[in-house]
């Protein structure tokens, strides 16, 4: 049976926007407010489950052709490589360094080594969380 | 003056919530038990707001947004498995 979804689909195209949106200012506003790379990679992760609940697996698998798992891996890397890179110059493990630089839009902006360690975790999560979502939702029929 | 109409409308949003709670434990269909979690959402955000309110505070506000959308989602969840059964689909039949 044909099922009519079209407020549904028409509000979605909408609502996956201001979600990704809001994840992202999340995940960038974690170092002085709450939020950060978990709850960000979280509310990512929502806004594809909303997509995949709308539409369906092969439509959302042909407008973003990535594979999650990779993707989770890919946040592992990263976490664990810009954590490791201040033991070459002789630091601790997870030492973090942050400058103040002169951005040409944004005006003088503090910048940190820990917007790549939070970039790690978010991928992770939403990798994670994806692949979770996907393997238990299978359904063979 | 304000701070006392703010208390009575948070005490008032806590019999709303019990309210709802009590359709969803005695709710006779499924349905029932969906719209009472959405009205225990949509006064849970509304809670949030006055206490934010009360407090004085804009901490509490990126609550009330991701406690929104994941109110909206398990709507969404909730009404596509009671009409299909199946909350994502590997190809949509048509």
């Amino acid at each position: 049976m044909k099922i009519n979804d079209v407020i549904l689909r028409t509000v979605t195209k909408i609502i996956v926007f201001i979600i990704l949106t809001f994840g992202v200012e999340l995940f960038i506003s974690g170092h002085n407010d709450p939020g950060g790379g978990f709850s960000g990679g979280l509310v990512l992760a929502s806004a594809l489950l909303l997509l995949y609940m709308t539409y369906d697996i092969e439509t959302v698998h042909k407008g973003i052709p990535f594979d999650f798992k990779k993707i989770a891996g890919l946040g592992v890397f990263l976490a664990v490589a810009s954590s490791a890179v201040p033991m070459l110059f002789s630091n601790q493990f997870l030492t973090q360094e942050k400058g103040d630089f002169a951005l040409p839009v944004f005006g003088l902006t503090e910048l940190s080594m820990v917007l790549v360690f939070e970039a790690g975790v978010a991928l992770t999560v939403v990798g994670v969380v994806v692949t979770i979502l996907l393997t238990i939702s299978e359904d063979v029929s | 003056m304000i701070q006392t109409m703010l208390a009575i409308s948070v005490v008032l949003f806590a019999i709303t919530i019990a309210i709802a709670v009590i359709r969803l434990i005695i709710g006779p269909s499924m349905p029932d038990r969906v719209i009472a979690m959405d009205v225990i959402g949509v006064n849970l955000l509304a809670t949030i707001g006055v206490v934010s309110i009360i407090y004085g505070t804009k901490a509490y506000l990126e609550v009330i947004l991701i406690l929104g959308i994941l109110s909206f989602i398990s709507t969404i969840a909730f009404s596509k498995y009671i009409e299909r059964g199946v909350i994502v689909e590997r190809k949509r039949d048509r």
